[in-house]
């Protein structure tokens, strides 16, 4: 059994198994509250699925990409209540489960998936289909470009179906994590993907207060 | 969940309020871990704290330095008798990353957590000591009056108790204190932070060289900003120095500046904060925050609390800069004094109020639009 929590869009936390599929699952869209609301959705879950930390197998983080401070919310939460639990960080791709959710709900063949990078951007991540498995096989990076940059006839994956995502499911991303373990697939790596610089500028020096 | 033990909790203390990384753990008043992990070189090539850098930071440090704080403390984390956190005031998106944190610790070891005001923090600090070593200055004496001055704040409390009655007097209307010392860093060419090199070039300069303007300390500021500070006049006032200096060709005097500078700083803080001991008849001073560490300010504060008939209290200069150590003590103390813990929906407020010293979570969220 694996708690997953992702704040790369929304905040939604999970309780997932294998077996028995998602077991309990909270979300809210708002992208304002996620260090608010993050305490109580894994309490609310955990308790609804009648789990006590120690019952976990491990702890799923969505690791975006997402914009950075609410990103950051779920992936501190996810690793330290791993450590207080004193189970494994599993790090998932939060477009991954935005994407096995679609191949879940009977899309098949290419996808790329897109999400709000806030600043006239966009994220995305491309797919060519879901493998026997039924995980989605990522063939193009999670990128971040301006969104003409994907209507453009030139682009790689111009005529590939698109789904624009508001929320991402810690249920789907649980259950993306359940798979690639279960096919012993590689997890991604336990790093935030911002994908974008701290945006500072280095100044050239105090300005003039006399004139 | 366990009755709480109210006697001499263990507490871990999470803080990410600004460019440290703090986690402490405490029993009570002891001292068992505090360990920091600072952000403060990544932020040198831009002259000041770049918050989405050390948000950053603070994701990449919490987990080892929770690890490096248990085992320094010999504890596992399943003995702790409760989380506290720094909720505010403080940079937003580096509260939160603590504030996530911390409640997922909270639930995954089945603690309960106390969400705590980071300025409270400060003076909660002075609670601590070593186990077993004379470093033990007992409890406050209330009420005391509280300076606190660092690059991210400069403010003036009356504390009548730490965990039920802190009132703000006074704070900076423009640059906090330590701001102002990486400012006029800056304007003399000097490296970041600003305050250890300010000290330094100080020590060849002549504090009485230039007599910069102490900021709200004439007749008709202090009658609306009795208590409160500002240093972006004071600033500017050594930027025109320096800029008719090099408009002169002439060298800039940077020692007299420097010493000059700090002393304007230096006067200002401690001129009204025995203004307030006066005032207030409170005689007892404490001061906290990272500009503590400079030296020519202990060293006036000692002097003119002498003269005053003020006692001052100073902590280890360790737990003077932002840490968890401070955060877990205060906790502490209102683990002992019977409160109740924060429910689990209270967020990161910025601006968190002096006078909030605990955030409750709940009358938060209700009130919340
Ligand atoms: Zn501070």
């Amino acid at each position: 059994m694996l708690l997953a929590i992702d704040t790369s869009a929304g905040t939604s936390v999970a309780v997932v198994d294998l077996a028995r599929g998602v077991i309990a699952e909270r979300g809210e869209a708002d992208t304002m509250r996620h260090a608010e609301i993050v305490g109580p959705f894994i309490v609310e879950c955990l308790r609804e699925a009648n789990v006590v930390p120690a019952d976990l197998s491990g702890v799923v983080g969505g690791m975006g990409p997402g914009p950075f401070t609410g990103l950051r919310v779920g992936i501190a939460s996810a690793r330290v209540f791993a450590l207080g639990a004193g189970t494994p960080l599993v790090p998932v791709i939060s477009h991954d489960a935005i994407a096995y959710g679609h191949y879940r709900r009977g899309h098949t063949g290419p996808l790329v998936v897109v999400t709000d990078a806030r600043r006239r951007e966009i994220y995305w991540s491309a797919y060519s289909e879901a493998d026997a498995a039924g995980l989605p096989v990522r063939v193009g990076p999670p990128g971040l470009a301006k969104p003409a940059d994907l209507d453009a006839p030139t682009w790689l994956h111009a005529r590939w179906p698109r789904l624009d995502a508001a929320t991402v499911s810690a249920g789907e991303l649980g259950l993306v994590a359940e798979l690639t373990h279960a096919h012993q697939r590689p997890f991604a790596a336990n790093e935030p993907l911002y994908l974008r610089s701290p945006d500072v500028t280095i100044s050239n020096g105090p300005k003039r207060v006399s004139r | 969940m366990t009755t709480l033990n109210r006697s001499a909790p263990l507490v871990l203390g999470i803080e990410t309020s600004c460019d440290e990384t703090g986690i402490g753990i405490v029993r009570g008043t002891t001292l068992l871990s505090n360990t920091i992990a600072s952000s403060m070189d990544e932020h040198a090539r831009y002259g000041g704290v770049v918050p989405e850098i050390a948000a950053r930071a603070h994701l990449d440090e919490l987990v080892p330095a929770i690890n490096a704080a248990v085992t320094e403390a010999g504890i596992r984390l399943s003995d702790l008798d409760a989380i506290a956190v720094t909720c505010g005031p403080g940079l937003s998106g580096a509260l939160m990353v603590g504030v996530g944190a911390a409640k997922a610790l909270a639930v995954a070891l089945d603690k309960p957590i106390y969400a705590v005001n980071h300025l409270v923090g400060h003076v909660g600090a002075d609670l601590l000591h070593s186990s077993g070593d004379a470093s033990d200055t007992g409890p406050l004496d209330y009420p005391t009056i509280a300076l606190l001055v660092s690059g991210g704040h400069t403010s003036l409390l009356l504390v009548r108790d730490l965990v039920s009655d802190v009132e703000l007097l006074g704070e900076t209307i423009d640059d906090a204190a330590g701001e102002a010392f990486d400012k006029v860093a800056r304007l003399l060419s000097l490296p970041y932070p600003g305050g250890p090199q300010i000290d330094r070039v100080a020590l060849e300069g002549n504090p009485k060289a230039i007599r910069f303007p102490r900021g709200l300390s004439q007749p008709k500021d202090l009658a609306a900003h009795r208590y409160d500070f500002s240093f972006s006049g004071l600033k500017t006032s050594v930027a025109r120095f320096v800029e008719q200096r090099q408009d002169a060709g002439e060298l800039v005097p940077i020692g007299d500046v420097a010493a000059s500078f700090r002393e304007a700083v230096v006067d200002i803080l401690l001129t009204k904060a025995l203004a307030a001991c006066a005032d207030y008849n409170v005689p007892r001073l404490l001061l906290g925050g990272g500009v503590i560490a400079n030296a020519r300010l202990r060293q006036v504060a000692t002097e003119r609390t002498d003269a005053a008939g003020v006692v001052l209290r100073i902590p280890p200069l360790s737990l003077c800069t932002d840490n968890g150590a401070m955060i877990a003590a205060l906790g502490a103390q209102l683990i002992m004094a019977g409160h109740e813990p924060s429910t689990l929906d209270f967020g990161a407020d910025s601006t968190l109020p002096v006078g909030q010293i605990q955030v409750s979570g709940l009358a938060r969220s209700l009130g919340a639009p």
